[in-house]
């Protein structure tokens, strides 16, 4: 038709009127006249099997060297919160860890089902604790922790920004309700040392904790929280309390409490004394002391491995169903 | 007639004064007795403006303003226009809660984003509103000559007129204002107007002052000149007008002959007196001009739709976090001691009275309602990401771009005038791809108000050629079929197509024939049409396209027998009320006359060797040839005038020649001039009769000459009768006239008849076919009388003989009456019966057309009768209304945009277009011409019509894709992002605790995805340019809204929680509780929210890449940086001292970047969360393709180029099966053929079955 003989005979004329211009001007060019050169795509049935395909190749080996990554962790789990209260306090759970002149000491038994090698890391579990809490995650202040006193706008604080008067270091609500359960282990009658050093972030330990700042006016008031800190260590040294600042994205978090350096073999039985202070009963919280090796994707998890496999089978499965169903029909020529 | 009926018609006639109705052209003696009643109260004191300064009489000054602000109301105004718009306003809300502590986020980063795209927006309408102020500014400052007293006019402003002011207004300029005509240059007051920026018409209308101020035609006749005016007040009516003037204590009355409208031009006429009666606002023309509505194109009004959808969505989830967040503060968090919500006062003597402040309100177990309360609203700001702020900023940005992209296309760029394409408000690109009804001007929009000379048929004989180009485009297709069917055949033998196709190549022969012979003609057709012009070949005159050697350069003069060819080109001199010119330059002579027609002809006879040279006032001289080739002067005086008027339908003159012979020359309609010819006379009538039809179908404009001699008696008789006739005075005396024409204009002798072509526009013709076949509907809207507005029709093709025309007018009888309910009724009627007609079965495939004036379409569009008529209307393939005015062409816009809900076009050139304009949602204004009034209007301004095909094929398909895409891209992607900071809320309790930073959540709208998506906003094509040309019918996803549906915004929605499902989920089980480094660190709420985060950058860049159809490196460039950016950003943010990176200091390179972890589940979650788009998309392209997914894949196979019958048949296959246009006739052309070869065929196979050969061969018994 006369029209089309038009729209080529006018592509013609385009190209001639513009002259091959070079680089820049020819793209400003190109790019008024929407005829940049582009790579147009399109989703053939022969990219889409292979695509799927490729997907299911990269996958699966993926999955499985993930799922084995994690399948040598060795991991010991275990809950002592119900167990660690007498039987007299067993029905009044909070009284029990209210009462000061009780003794908080418990004594656990893990038995080593697999051979695990050092480092063992050890973790303390709690559950169904709002750490991720808008209020408590706000109540903070970065400021003193890194200047200590000389800082002293922390209205952020609230409600433990003072104590009769006087500031606290550090302030707010996550530090006051810092963990404070205190494990130690032996094997039989060896003592495994547990080493609690570099247990926090380098960065938090160098940058954000003063190295000069002590602990002042802490858990001076008359409810008291969790931990006390030894006001003779500056904070950049309370690696405990670092750790425990970094507040957990989940109520339900592991951290770090320290590292075991032996290899502990089969069938090892590891004694755990430990002394259970922190309160979770009133919000039935549960604790759990977790001793894990780690490999080089971390803690025993094998759920990405799955998953990895998950889905490069069923790219797989997707990319044999397509190719049976283009062989069947193909509506297209020259796929 | 009693007084009661008296009364009673008098009623009627008020209401029908509303109407645009020719009757009221004559002054009507009745409407005097209105004045000084309501609405007819004006008093106009001429030569005393001063007088209209003060009450009672103070009226508006000349001054007019098209501007939608002025200084004081823009603020207001502007920021209510941008309020408007529900997710702006939810911004504001949220931005002044944001000073408030309940904010999860920093002020500045809810209130800076409003700002910058609210402050955009208002600075593009103030620059807009500018420009209007600008060119209101240059009319208002127009200069005009106004007498300043004693005599002497000196130059004013056109806005200082003041009503009563007398001006002076000479040729060729406009009207200031509406004028009450004094006097003229002419001796008996006449003027001659052209009236074109009102209602379109090109003709020159005559107007006459009134006989008592006739004298007042000099500077110093007006120094003492003091009358009264009494008239109607201002209204909208272009025809009527009721009035008087008391001058010299005469009062004479005033009719609307007298009166001269703004913008209007005088023509013609050295110079006119004229009397302000209504200036600025109260003019006519501004009365009829509607306010331009700011317009927003359907999908940004649908997007607002979807807007409500995702608040709805952000309300529940705003609800249920709040609720949430009430129950477990009640009943959990009371317990957890680690928040302290219990303050123990009681029980605690040491109790610090501060921390009762510290009391948080949005979580005090004391008063769950009111924390309640607080999260809610706590809740609405947090999930604001669910709402894309940026949508309607990055949407503005793109739409400027766009319109950019739109004005630089150099294929919409006009080399005759310099002028491109150029987008006047940006807001409408993507309405340009979903138009469904096209409303066109004529004069100027699909003509060039040219006349043209192109055929003429002498005593039954054609000249100017034969073949219509509908014939030559049909027997050049079937050649193509033909050569196609020799090569499918080849080999094969069957004798009966063979036999077909030799018949077919014969009757094909006999047009080629005709074709080599015209072959000058052909040239120039092809010329015409295809927009490249082969200038230089041969000087072109103007108004003359007629080649043909026969009667050029007077070779006719050697036949033998020309005086009925020489009295031909006589009634073709003579015959007219035109004017020759010299032009001062080249000495030539130049013709003007009421109709362009007209200098059309004198042109045309001037050709012919019959120069039209002077006109006085009783003799008309030409240079004619005599016989022998000389060309002498002969003059002939003209003894009468028969004047053409639209009821007559004919005009002519009697002049007595050298030789005292008197004959009577006369042109006129067909019909009239069949009607009129002596039984002698009608020697040619069926030659003729068969070009006519011809020419008509070309869409030419046909006219009959005819002449007869008179007797000197015989005129003489009927001289005295004429001559007494028109002396009579009072209502009688046109009718008088007009019997007395009529005896005189009767037994003519028949000549022949003129083609003249309304010189289309190029490519009107193919852009007309080209948006037929894309879907779309023609209407054409005129000014002009029905007979042009059809030629045109055919012209362009909307039109074809085979097509059953209803047409649609105002009975005689009805008419005559005058009385409304008769004439409802009839036009009822005619809609009713023509309504049945349509839906017969047997009519189904049959197209109709329906041809309406403007009298019957007032009816028409009455309340009551306006679904009848409209439901008609857009069962018609083409709707024709001529003799419209502008205010109805407005009426119709709306009506039609109302009644079927479809997108409307409208173009238009003048003055008289902007109310259909502004009316219609996409309105276009023709640059080319003069008058700037339909571009100021319009929202795209083209310099040609045929640029009109590529502006909606192209730009408007790409751009209503584009914007589509954007938006469902836009949701999605917010959607996938808000709803993680909604399941996250179910993690911590619904404390309204956010995982991400507050930086992360400025940057995602900003930084992170903002330039993909602008990218492919501006740059993505489906398919390229050339290919959408090639398949209109790819537009019809435009117009069917197939990719804004509510099905792919659900879609859509549902895959971006689909997303926002597999990135929040798989990162909290990879992530969560163990380890996720090496050295045993477990991840905390920084780490996973910086982890989730990547995974949401990924997730979202990655699916615009699958959206992405075009990519140039600039798509590659945007969207594989934005992914870099995140990273960048992140390893920046994490180098800032903790100070200012809090959380994220040094995350990256300390904790992320080296944990494998991190980068195995980014791809995991990023292939799972894009997964199920994937499958879709594969899954729609391989089982349920969509006509540009086939068009894609066979242009990436190569199918254009290797497999060429196939890329063809496939273009043939996506044409739209359309009535009008110039392939649907060319395809009825084709099958008329067909039929009739067919029918030949038969007959022959008859004969031949019938012939003894075939007997006996039957019968022989080898068989």
């Amino acid at each position: 038709m006369a029209s089309e003989e038009r729209s080529s005979l006018s592509a013609g004329v385009e190209s001639h009127r513009a002259p091959v211009r070079s680089g820049w001007k020819k793209a400003v060019h190109q790019f008024k006249q929407q005829n940049l050169p582009a790579c147009k795509p399109v989703l053939t049935p022969a990219w889409v099997i292979t695509t799927y395909f490729l997907i299911g190749v990269l996958f699966i080996p993926i999955g499985f060297i993930s799922l084995r990554a994690s399948m040598g962790v060795v991991e010991i789990v275990d809950r002592y919160d119900t167990e660690c209260v007498p039987n007299s306090y067993k029905s009044d759970k909070v009284a029990y860890v209210k009462d000061m002149s009780v003794s908080k000491n418990c004594t656990r038994y893990l038995k080593v089902k697999k051979r695990m090698k050092a480092p063992i890391y050890v973790y303390y579990e709690l559950d169904n604790y709002y750490q991720n809490h808008r209020r408590y995650v706000k109540s903070r202040n970065e400021q003193q922790l890194l200047h200590g006193l000389r800082y002293n706008s922390t209205s952020s604080c609230r409600p433990l920004e003072l104590n009769k008067g006087l500031p606290i270091v550090p302030c707010g609500l996550v530090a006051w309700s810092l963990f404070n359960d205190s494990y130690s282990f032996s094997r039989g009658a060896e003592k495994l040392n547990v080493n609690r050093k570099n247990i926090a972030w380098q960065s938090d330990r160098d940058h954000k904790f003063g190295k000069k700042v002590h602990p002042f006016n802490f858990q001076n008031g008359t409810l008291i929280g969790g931990g006390k800190l030894d006001s003779r260590i500056p904070l950049s040294d309370q690696e405990d309390l670092i750790v425990w600042m970094r507040t957990a994205a989940l109520p339900s978090f592991r951290k770090l409490y320290g590292r075991i350096e032996e290899d502990l073999d089969e069938d090892d039985v590891v004694i755990v004394n430990l002394l259970n202070n922190y309160n979770t009963y009133s919000f039935g919280g549960k604790k759990k002391i977790v001793l894990s090796t780690s490999s080089w994707l971390g803690g025993r998890n094998n759920f990405l491995g799955m998953t990895y496999i998950l889905v490069g089978a069923s790219s797989m499965f997707i990319a044999l169903v397509f190719l049976l169903l283009h062989v069947k029909s193909s509506r297209l020529p020259a796929m | 007639m009693t007084e009661q009926s008296k009364s009673n018609r008098k009623k009627g006639k008020v209401k029908w004064s509303k109407l645009y109705t020719f009757s009221c052209l004559k002054p009507n003696f009745d409407d005097q007795q209105l004045l000084g009643q309501p609405g007819f109260s004006r008093v106009v004191f001429c030569n005393k403006p001063e007088l209209h300064k003060a009450k009672p009489y103070k009226y508006p000054n000349n001054y007019i303003s098209t501007t939608k602000y002025n200084v004081v109301s823009f603020l207001p105004k502007a920021l209510f226009e941008q309020f408007r718009r529900v997710a702006n306003l939810y911004f504001l809300l949220a931005a002044i809660l944001s000073a408030t502590s309940l904010a999860p986020f920093t002020p500045t980063s809810m209130i800076a984003p409003l700002v910058f795209v609210v402050g955009l927006s208002m600075i593009k309408e103030a620059v807009e509103d500018w420009s209007r102020f600008l060119q209101d500014m240059k009319v208002n400052s127009r200069k005009v000559k106004v007498h300043a007293g004693n005599g002497i006019f000196v130059e004013r402003a056109w806005r200082t007129l003041l009503v009563g002011d007398v001006v002076k207004v000479t040729k060729d300029e406009y009207f200031p204002s509406d004028l009450l005509l004094l006097s003229s240059s002419y001796e008996d007051g006449v003027c001659y107007v052209e009236t074109m920026n009102l209602d379109g018409e090109t003709n020159l209308k005559v107007k006459r002052c009134l006989e008592a101020t006739l004298n007042l035609d000099e500077d110093s006749g007006l120094r003492t000149f003091s009358a009264t005016i009494r008239c109607e007040d201002p209204n909208t009516n272009l025809y009527t007008f009721v009035g008087n003037l008391e001058f010299e204590k005469d009062s004479s009355p005033l009719s609307p002959d007298q009166v001269l409208l703004r913008d209007s031009k005088l023509r013609n006429t050295d110079y006119i007196y004229g009397v302000v009666i209504f200036s600025g606002p109260d003019t006519k023309v501004v009365r009829n001009s509607t306010r331009s509505p700011s317009k927003r194109s359907r999908i940004e009004r649908k997007m607002d739709h979807v807007i409500y959808v995702l608040f709805s969505i952000l309300v529940l989830i705003s609800l249920v976090t709040s609720i949430g967040s009430a129950i477990f503060t009640d009943h959990d968090m009371v317990n957890a001691w680690y928040l302290r919500l219990k303050v123990e006062e009681s029980t605690d003597p040491s109790f610090d009275p501060k921390d009762k402040e510290s009391k948080d309100p949005s979580f005090d177990p004391t008063e769950p309602l009111v924390s309640c309360f607080y999260q809610f609203v706590r809740a609405l700001i947090l999930y604001g990401y669910l709402i894309p702020i940026s949508l309607y900023v990055s949407i503005e940005i793109v739409k400027v771009l766009q319109a950019m992209l739109i004005n630089k296309d150099l294929q919409m760029y006009d080399k005759l005038s310099c002028k491109s394409v150029e987008a006047r408000t940006s807001n409408l690109n993507e309405e340009l791809g979903q138009v469904e009804i096209i409303l066109s001007d004529k004069t100027g929009t699909l003509t060039c108000n040219q006349m043209e000379f192109r055929k003429c048929s002498i005593e039954g004989l054609s000249y100017g050629g034969d073949t219509t180009e509908i014939d030559l485009a049909a027997s050049r297709r079937m050649n193509i079929e033909i050569e196609r069917y020799r090569f499918s055949l080849d080999g094969s033998d069957s004798t009966s197509r063979s036999l077909e196709m030799f018949e077919i190549s014969a009757e094909n022969s006999s047009t080629d024939k005709v074709t080599l012979a015209n072959d000058q003609g052909m040239e120039n057709f092809g010329a015409g049409n295809l927009g490249y012009s082969v200038s230089g070949k041969e000087a072109n005159i103007k108004g003359f396209n007629f080649r043909d050697s026969r009667l050029l350069r007077k070779l006719w003069i050697h036949r033998s027998e020309i005086s009925n060819m020489m009295m031909f080109f006589r009634v073709m001199a003579l015959c007219h009320t035109g004017i020759p010119i010299e032009d001062s330059q080249t000495g030539k002579l130049k013709y003007e006359a009421e109709s362009p027609e007209e200098v059309c002809f004198l042109i045309a006879a001037q050709e012919f060797g019959f120069q039209f040279c002077r006109r006085t006032q009783s003799k008309l001289i030409i240079k004619e040839p005599n016989p022998s080739g000389v060309e002498v002067e002969r003059e002939y005086k003209l003894l009468n005038l028969l004047e053409f008027n639209s009821s007559r339908k004919r005009m002519s003159v009697i002049v007595r020649d050298e030789d005292g012979h008197i004959f009577l020359f006369c042109k006129g309609a067909d019909n009239i001039i069949f009607d009129r010819l002596a039984d002698g006379g009608r020697t040619y009538q069926q030659a003729t009769t068969m070009h006519l039809s011809n020419y008509a179908e070309d869409g030419l404009r046909t006219m009959l000459f005819a002449y007869k001699q008179i007797d000197v008696t015989e005129y003489e008789n009927w001289n005295l009768q004429f001559m007494k006739a028109k002396a009579t005075i009072g209502f009688e005396r046109e009718e008088l006239i007009e019997a007395a024409s009529e005896i005189i204009e009767k037994n003519l002798y028949l000549l022949g008849a003129v083609a003249v072509d309304d010189k289309l526009q190029d490519g009107v013709p193919e852009c007309i076919d080209k948006l037929a076949q894309a879907g779309m509907k023609i209407w054409l809207l005129t000014g002009d009388k029905k007979e042009t507005a059809v030629n045109i029709g055919f012209a362009c093709s909307l039109l074809r003989h085979d097509m059953q025309q209803i047409r649609i007018s105002l009975s005689k009888e009805a008419e005559s009456t005058n009385q409304v309910k008769a004439m409802k009724e009839d036009i009822l009627q005619q809609i009713e019966s023509s309504y049945q007609l349509t839906i017969k079965e047997e009519n189904r495939e049959h197209p109709f057309a329906m041809v309406i004036d403007g009298k019957a379409l007032q009816i028409a569009l009455a309340n009551d009768m306006r679904q009848k008529f409209l439901r008609l209307a857009v069962s018609c393939a083409a709707v024709i209304c001529c003799r419209v005015s502008p205010k109805q062409k407005a009426l119709i816009t709306r009506s039609v945009k109302e009644y079927t809900g479809k997108t409307t076009l409208a173009i238009g050139d003048g003055a008289n277009d902007v109310g259909m304009i502004q009316e219609a949602d996409i309105g276009i204004g023709i640059s080319g011409m003069e008058g700037m009034q339909a571009v100021m209007a319009s929202d795209f301004s083209l310099p040609q019509f045929r640029f009109l095909e590529r502006l909606l094929i192209v730009h408007g398909h790409w751009c209503y894709k584009r914007i589509s895409k954007m938006i469902l891209y836009f949701v999605y992607k917010n959607v996938a992002f808000g709803l993680t900071l909604f399941y996250y809320e179910i993690y911590t309790s619904f404390s309204g605790q956010v995982l991400y930073d507050d930086w992360y959540l400025v940057m995602f709208n900003v930084l992170l995805t903002s330039l993909p998506v602008i990218a492919l906003g501006v740059l993505e094509q489906d398919v390229s340019a050339d290919t959408c040309l090639q398949f209109p019918a790819l537009y019809q996803q435009g117009q069917r809204n197939m990719y804004f549906s509510w099905k792919r915004i659900i879609g859509w929605i549902t895959n971006g929680i689909f997303a926002s499902l597999a990135i929040f989920m798989l990162n909290i089980y990879i992530l969560s509780p163990t380890a996720f480094l090496k050295d045993g660190n477990v991840a905390d709420s920084a780490h996973i929210g910086a982890i989730m985060y990547t995974c949401v950058i990924w997730t979202v860049n990655c699916q615009i890449a699958l959206i992405v159809t075009n990519f140039t490196w600039i798509q590659h460039f945007f969207i594989w940086g934005s992914i870099l950016s995140w990273y960048i950003l992140i390893f920046l943010y994490g180098v800032l001292p903790p100070k200012y990176s809090y959380r994220q200091f040094q995350l990256f390179v300390e904790a992320i970047a080296p944990a494998p972890i991190y980068w195995t589940a980014t791809l995991l979650i990023v292939v799972v969360a894009l997964l199920p788009y994937f499958i879709h998309i594969v899954i729609q392209r391989s089982f349920y393709p969509m006509d540009d997914h086939v068009i894609q894949e066979m242009i990436y196979c190569m199918t254009d180029v290797t497999d060429s019958p196939a890329w063809l048949r496939e273009q043939e296959n996506s044409k739209k099966k359309t009535h009008i246009g110039f392939s649907a006739r060319v395809d009825a052309k084709i099958l008329h053929l067909k039929e009739q070869l067919h029918r030949k065929k038969t007959l022959i196979f008859k004969s031949f079955v019938n012939s003894p050969i075939y007997r006996t061969m039957t019968n022989s018994p080898l068989s």
